[in-house]
C-alpha cells in the first residue's frame, strides 16, 4: 500500500513537471472550450441535447483540421442545474482549466450566476439560456443565443393583430417561465394596442383547468387565447381547450415548440399556433428559404450520430459554437479581448434559431421575427406563411 | 349561468376523483401501521411510468399494464422488506422520515432509468367526453370515480370480511396482543404495503390519461392525496372519497368563482378549519386513546 501510494505521488510530481516544462508545445496547444451546462437534474431536457451538440461540432471540427491550426478541446462540467454549482465550475474553468471561450449556462438561473465571475476575468461569455436580464443592460464579456420571451410574445401578437384579434384571453402557469411570459404578454400587448380581456393563471403541476378556460370562454368579446407556459402544463391547457369545444383560434408560447408537446396534446393540438424557430419544420421548410441549408444539415448531423430528433436547445449550443468559431477565426487567436471584439461586430450569420447581427448595443442579435408561427395541422407543424 | 356551475362542478369532479383514488392508498398502510407512506405518490408514478415504459418494449397495452402493477406491487413488498422492516422498532415518526426517504430513492432510479420526458397514455373509452347541460365531463373521470367507488366497497368488504384483513386491523390496534394471538406482524405489514402499492399503482395507471405520468409525478398527487385523506379522517375509505371529491370541488369553485390565484388557498383554509372542528377528519374514528 504505501509503495503504491508512493508510486502514486512520484508520478503525480513527475506529470507536474511535465506539465510546467513544456512551454516549446505553447502554438501547437490546444484551443480550450469552456462548458457548464446542466446535463442532469430538472434542466436536462436542456442541457443534454445542448452538450452533445458541443461534442459533435467539436469532434467533427478537430476532425477536418481543428480551429487556427490548433486541436479544440472541450472543458465541460455538469451544473446539474444549480446555481451555486454554476458559479463554482466556472471559477474552475477559468482559474484551472484556463479556458479561451465559455459556452453554457443552461438555465438563467446558472448563467446569472456565473456572470459576475466571468466578467471579472474577461473572457468571453456565450449563454445559451433566455432570460432578457442576460443581455439587457449589455453586459461586455456576455453573448446569448435565444430570443428572449418578449419577443415570443411580440411575435405572438403581431400574428394576432394580422389576423384581426384585437381581444385575447390570455392563460399562464405561475412558474418562472409562465409569469415572465404573463408579464411581458401584458407589456407587449399594451405597446401593441391588443387588449387583454381575460387573465387567468393555474399551477405548473394541476391536472385539470377547465374552470379557468370557462372563465375566459365566458367574458365578452373574447377573440383568441393565449396560453403562455411550458412543460405539461400546455398540454393539459391543449386537452382541456378541445374538450370544452372553444372554437377561437388558440396560441401556445415557443416554451413548448418541441415534437414531444405534440405526442403529449395528441389531437387537441390540431390548429393551434406558436412561435419557434425554424429547427422545428426542418423536414418541409422550403429551399428558398436562407436558413433550409443550415437547418436540414445540423438536424441529419444530430440525428445520424444521436439517433433521437433534435431540439431548439440543441440548435442554441449550435450557434453558440459556430459563432465561437468564427470570431476566433476573424480574430486569428484566441486573445480574449480579441475575441470579443470579433463577436461583437458578427453580422448577417444564418444559424439554426435565426439572422443573428451582433452589435456594440445588442449581445443577442436576433429580432422578434427570428421566431417563425407554425401551425399544427394533422399532429404535424407547419410553417404559416 | 349554469352550464357554467356544471363545468365547474365536473372540472372539481375530475380533479376530486383522482385525489380521492391516491387517498385510498393510504389508508391501508396507516390502517395496518399508524404509518403515512409519503411513498405513495411514487406507487402511482410506477403506475404510469411503469406501464409507459413496458409499452415501450413492445408489450401490448393490457399485458403492460398488469406488468406495471406487479412491478410496483414487488416494490411495495421491498419497501418494507429493506427499509421498514429492519426499523421495526422506531417510533412512528422514524418510519415516516423512512418513507419519505425511499419517495425520494425510487424518484431518482425513476428519473435514472426511465428519464425526465412527460408521457401520455390513452384513454379507456373511445368517447373522450360527455356534453350535459352545456358542460362537458371526461369520461375517464366515470371511470375513476367507478374504480374508486368499487375500491371503497372492496377495502370496506377486506377490512370486515377477511382473515387477512382482520389481521391487518388487528396489527393496527395491539401489535404485542396481535402477535400473542398467532399473527406474524411483519408479514401482515409487508402484505399491507404490498397491496397499497398495488392500489397505488393501479390509481396512477387510471389517472394517466388525464394527468400524464412522469418521474416525479408523485410529489403532487401524492400531495392532494394525502391533503384528501386527512380531511377524510385517514383510515378511513369512505372519508377518503369524499376528502379528495372536497377537495378537488373546492379548488375548482374557487378557480371559476373567486380567481385562479387564490385555487390553492382556499382548500388549505378548508382543511385548516375541518382538522380545527375535527382534528380526526369528517369520518375519522373517534376512540379515546386509552391511558
Amino acid at each position: 500500500m504505501k509503495t503504491m501510494l508512493k508510486n502514486l505521488a512520484v508520478g503525480a510530481v513527475a506529470a507536474l513537471g511535465l506539465a510546467s516544462l513544456s512551454p516549446v508545445a505553447k502554438a501547437e496547444d490546444p484551443i480550450r472550450i469552456g462548458s457548464f451546462l446542466s446535463v442532469t437534474g430538472p434542466a436536462a431536457f436542456l442541457g443534454d441535447p445542448e452538450l452533445k451538440t458541443l461534442e459533435l461540432y467539436v469532434h467533427q471540427l478537430n476532425e477536418n483540421g481543428g480551429l487556427l491550426g490548433r486541436e479544440v478541446q472541450l472543458v465541460h462540467y455538469d451544473d446539474s442545474g444549480d446555481a451555486s454549482k454554476a458559479r463554482t465550475f466556472v471559477t474552475r474553468l477559468l482559474r484551472q482549466d484556463k479556458v479561451d471561450l465559455i459556452i453554457g449556462g443552461s438555465t438563467t438561473g446558472a448563467t446569472m450566476a456565473a456572470v459576475p465571475v466571468i466578467e471579472q476575468a474577461r473572457v468571453p461569455f456565450i449563454s445559451l439560456a433566455g432570460a432578457e436580464t442576460i443581455s439587457t443592460p449589455v453586459k461586455k464579456w456576455v453573448f446569448k443565443m435565444p430570443q428572449s420571451d418578449r419577443q415570443a410574445a411580440r411575435r405572438v401578437l403581431t400574428d394576432m393583430r394580422e389576423r384581426g384579434l384585437t381581444r385575447i384571453g390570455l392563460i399562464s402557469g405561475t412558474g418562472g417561465f409562465g409569469a415572465s411570459g404573463r408579464n411581458v404578454t401584458l407589456e407587449e400587448a399594451k405597446a401593441m394596442g391588443i387588449e387583454v380581456v381575460a387573465d387567468e393563471t393555474y399551477n405548473p403541476k394541476d391536472t385539470d383547468v377547465t374552470a379557468q378556460l370557462t372563465r375566459i370562454r365566458n367574458t365578452d368579446g373574447v377573440q383568441a387565447v393565449l396560453n403562455f407556459d411550458f412543460g405539461q402544463g400546455p398540454a393539459i391547457v391543449t386537452k382541456n381547450y378541445k374538450q370544452l369545444g372553444i372554437e377561437l383560434p388558440f396560441y401556445q408560447s415557443h416554451g413548448v415548440a418541441s415534437d414531444s408537446f405534440l405526442k403529449l396534446a395528441g389531437d387537441a393540438a390540431n390548429g393551434l399556433r406558436l412561435p419557434a424557430t425554424a429547427l422545428l419544420v426542418a423536414d418541409t421548410i422550403p429551399d428558398s428559404d436562407p436558413q433550409h441549408g443550415v437547418v436540414t444539415g445540423y438536424k441529419k448531423a444530430y440525428e445520424d450520430r444521436y439517433n433521437s430528433s433534435v431540439s431548439t436547445f440543441g440548435g442554441y449550443a449550435y450557434d453558440g459554437f459556430q459563432l465561437a468559431v468564427q470570431a476566433i477565426k476573424q480574430a486569428g487567436s484566441t486573445d480574449p479581448a480579441k475575441v470579443r471584439d470579433a463577436l461583437e461586430s458578427i453580422q448577417g450569420y444564418v444559424g439554426v434559431t435565426g439572422t443573428y447581427n451582433l452589435s456594440a448595443k445588442d449581445h443577442m442579435g436576433l429580432s422578434y421575427d427570428s421566431f417563425r408561427i407554425l401551425e399544427v395541422k394533422d399532429g404535424h407543424w407547419t410553417l404559416v406563411e | 349561468m349554469f352550464s357554467e356551475f356544471f363545468q365547474f362542478t365536473f372540472s372539481g369532479i375530475t380533479l376530486g376523483a383522482i385525489y380521492a383514488l391516491v387517498a385510498l392508498g393510504f389508508t391501508l398502510i396507516y390502517n395496518a401501521s399508524h404509518v403515512i407512506n409519503f411513498a405513495q405518490g411514487e406507487f402511482l408514478m410506477i403506475g404510469g411510468m411503469g406501464t409507459v415504459v413496458l409499452v415501450g418494449t413492445g408489450l401490448p397495452l393490457p399485458a403492460a399494464m398488469v406488468g406495471a402493477l406487479v412491478l410496483a406491487t414487488v416494490a411495495g413488498i421491498l419497501l418494507h422488506r429493506l427499509a421498514i422492516a429492519p426499523a421495526r422498532d422506531a417510533d412512528v415518526v422514524t418510519l415516516i422520515i423512512i418513507t419519505i426517504g425511499a419517495s425520494i430513492f425510487l424518484r431518482g432510479l425513476a428519473q435514472f432509468f426511465w428519464g425526465k420526458e412527460y408521457h401520455a397514455l390513452p384513454r379507456f373509452s373511445a368517447t373522450e367526453s360527455l356534453s350535459i347541460g352545456g358542460a362537458t365531463l371526461l369520461t375517464q373521470s366515470l371511470w375513476i370515480l367507478g374504480i374508486a367507488v368499487v375500491l371503497v366497497v372492496a377495502l370496506a368488504m377486506f377490512f370486515s370480511r377477511s382473515k387477512l384483513g382482520k389481521a391487518i386491523l388487528a396489527t393496527s390496534m395491539n401489535k404485542d396482543a396481535a402477535r400473542l394471538a398467532g399473527i406474524k406482524t411483519q408479514v401482515i405489514l409487508g402484505v399491507a404495503f404490498g397491496i397499497s402499492a398495488l392500489l397505488g399503482a393501479a390509481a396512477g395507471l387510471i389517472v394517466t390519461p388525464i394527468t400524464f405520468t412522469a418521474y416525479d409525478v408523485g410529489i403532487m398527487l401524492g400531495l392532494k392525496g394525502f391533503v384528501a385523506a386527512a380531511i377524510g379522517g385517514l383510515g378511513s375509505s369512505t372519508g377518503a372519497v369524499v376528502g379528495g371529491l372536497l377537495l378537488g370541488l373546492s379548488e375548482a369553485y374557487t378557480a371559476g368563482y373567486i380567481s385562479s390565484d387564490y385555487k390553492d388557498a382556499v382548500p388549505f383554509v378548508i382543511i385548516l378549519a375541518i382538522l380545527f372542528f375535527l382534528p380526526n377528519g369528517l369520518f375519522g374514528s373517534r376512540a379515546a386513546e386509552r391511558v
